[in-house]
């Protein structure tokens, strides 16, 4: 795995990255690219620090050791404005949508747009009604209170309002988590077609072996502190591990490779 | 690439409107462009158009919903109107938001303003009223609890109301000693002023005395328990409401009364005469000292005086408020 030296092709480059809580240590000495345009979907066993592998990405988590860049930015050396220009190019949706809950989904959605473009009034509204309705939502949900949702309408309400500025990189924790079956099948496509038409590049953190097989180009396996395996799905699942093997093996991997051989 | 802002023009060809547009579709640049669009729309609402995208440099959905939006103002339904020129990203750009252009609501529907009012006052009538009953079974219960817990002691958490009397208790005295150490010094210093008006300057004892030992100690404490720890005490209930502890505790079996509520009021009935008498120490101390650097009356003096003029009483009324 190359560390990364181009820019143009690598939109996020880890490079000997550290973190830990206290003196527990989630990752060491872990490197991780992430090329331009391209769906990674990253596994791992629950507490493998998938999660906060993306939080030390999109600077929640300041590593202890190594260097993280995206978009050629070191994000926790930049100054203020290298930040804010990195902050308008990527979409986070967080695990549980992270609305704010004061506010009704549109006005969620409208948010950004009103902070970073100035962007008010009937533009912003229908820059709105059409990021509710590309994710799936109805209409009336935009007048809605995060409150009035279900877990499932969150999550695509808050992939709306990390969609809205079209970024070119965004950022998904366990986005098909929580959704049924129809609804993530659904959202799979919704995230390969945003990216061929927007050129998106996705940070994806998922469970879901349905969405590994379905939208996912290539596969970053998290144990052990580090990335073990990283490549296409078919590399990844014959790399020699044990985790891995038992994951690609166990009856859900098997019918999720099943169910797209047939 | 040059970055020119969205624009566009107009041409009538063969009797067809075109539509070029041309320069960068994306939703930085599209404030200026889209009230020309809407206007544009407006005017030429139900004739056929072609919009030629050949000049657009770059697009993102913001800017296909807007060209798609005029487009369908202007009569999608014709067969002539169409998209023409535009690269397979942008063509299939366009698509995508194709079936996305459904406008929404921002904010729940509201008649009109004076209904929205009236809607308001009423909630806000009705809201009173739930608040007092709950407020009122809140207590109920509490007290309710407070007697399962007095028939079979074993049911009340020690180390959860001592834990709240160090949190609640304990840890407020620094707060409310100062306030009140600062109130006496202050009331010493407004007494002195006036008194010395009189050549009673020696009152201030009493002055001082009766007002921190009656009142504000006891005030100043109620207050500032009140905001410290009634706010904690909310944050800390309605995060674990949040998490579901709450409900998780009940089907367990266990009573949040008896788990959360009693150790907290407990301990604050346990801890706030406690509070308040240290509260009262400190206000006098501020008022001696004022006394002894302002006004020449020596801590000796301060205390003779003090166990002369001011019986018990006050302190006991105090407390008993």
């Amino acid at each position: 795995m190359s560390t990364g030296n181009d820019n143009t092709k690598n939109v996020i480059e880890l490079c000997g990255v550290r973190t830990q809580f206290d003196d527990v240590v989630i990752h060491d000495n872990l490197d991780l690219d992430v090329h331009k345009g391209e769906i990674l979907g990253v596994v791992g066993g629950s507490g493998a620090g998938k999660s906060v592998l993306m939080r030390a990405i999109i600077g929640l988590k300041r590593p202890s050791a190594g260097t993280v860049k995206v978009f050629g930015h070191n994000f926790y050396e930049a100054d203020d404005e290298a930040r804010l220009s990195v902050e308008r190019r990527w979409g986070v949706l967080f695990q549980g949508g992270a609305l704010f809950s004061s506010l009704t989904v549109a006005q969620n959605i409208m948010a950004p747009v009103r902070e970073h473009l100035q962007i008010e009034g009937a533009l912003a509204r229908d820059m709105a009604a059409l990021k509710i309705s590309m994710v799936g939502l109805p209409a009336e949900a935009g007048a809605k209170y995060p409150s009035e949702l279900s877990g499932g309408m969150k999550k695509r309400a808050g992939l709306a309002r990390a969609l809205a500025l079209d970024p070119e990189l965004v950022f998904l924790d366990e986005p098909t988590a929580g959704l049924d079956p129809i609804g993530a099948a659904k959202f799979d496509d919704l995230i390969v077609n945003l990216k061929e038409s927007l050129g998106l590049t996705v940070f994806m953190v998922t469970h879901d072996l349905d969405t590994l097989h379905a939208a996912c180009d290539r596969v970053a396996v998290l144990a052990e502190h580090h990335v073990i395996a990283c490549g296409p799905l078919d590399e990844v699942r014959r790399t020699d591990h044990p985790w891995i093997h038992e994951y690609f093996s166990g009856p859900r991997g098997r019918a999720a490779l099943s169910a797209k051989a047939g | 690439m040059a970055d020119s802002a969205a624009y566009f023009d107009i041409d009538i060809d063969d009797g067809v409107m075109k539509m070029v547009a041309a320069g960068d579709w994306r939703a930085r640049f599209l404030k200026q462009v889209d009230p020309r669009l809407r206007d544009f729309a407006d005017d030429t609402m139900g004739r056929e158009l072609i919009i030629d995208m050949t000049g657009v440099e770059r697009l993102d959905t913001a800017g296909a919903m807007v060209l798609q939006r005029t487009l369908r103002a202007c009569g999608d339904r014709t067969l002539i109107s169409r998209v023409v020129g535009a690269s397979p990203a942008h063509e299939a750009l366009m698509e995508q938001v194709k079936d996305h252009l459904a406008p929404c609501h921002v904010t729940p529907f509201h008649p009109n303003a004076f209904g929205a009012m009236l809607e308001r006052l009423g909630q806000g009538v009705a809201e009173t009223y739930i608040a007092a009953t709950q407020l009122l079974s809140f207590i109920g219960e509490a007290l309710a609890a407070t007697w399962r817990v007095f028939t079979r002691p074993s049911h009340f958490r020690w180390t959860s109301t001592v834990h709240h009397m160090e949190e609640a208790g304990l840890n407020a005295i620094p707060i409310v000693g100062l306030m009140s150490f600062l109130i006496g010094a202050v009331v010493a210093f407004m007494g002195a002023k006036i008194l010395s008006l009189f050549n009673a300057e020696i009152f201030v004892v009493e002055l001082v005395g009766i007002s921190v030992l009656r009142e504000f100690g006891v005030l100043l404490t109620a207050i500032l328990i009140a905001g410290r720890s009634g706010s904690a005490f909310t944050a800390q209930i309605g995060s674990m409401k949040i998490r579901e502890e709450i409900d998780a505790m009940r089907v367990l079996g266990l009573d949040p009364m008896e788990v959360l509520v009693l150790p907290r009021v407990f301990a604050l009935v346990l801890m706030l005469p406690a509070i308040a008498f240290i509260a009262g120490i400190l206000g006098l101390v501020g008022g001696a000292l004022v006394a002894a650097f302002a006004m020449d009356i020596s801590i000796a003096l301060f205390l003779s005086r003090f166990s002369e003029a001011i019986p018990l009483t006050h302190f006991w009324a105090g407390l008993a408020d």
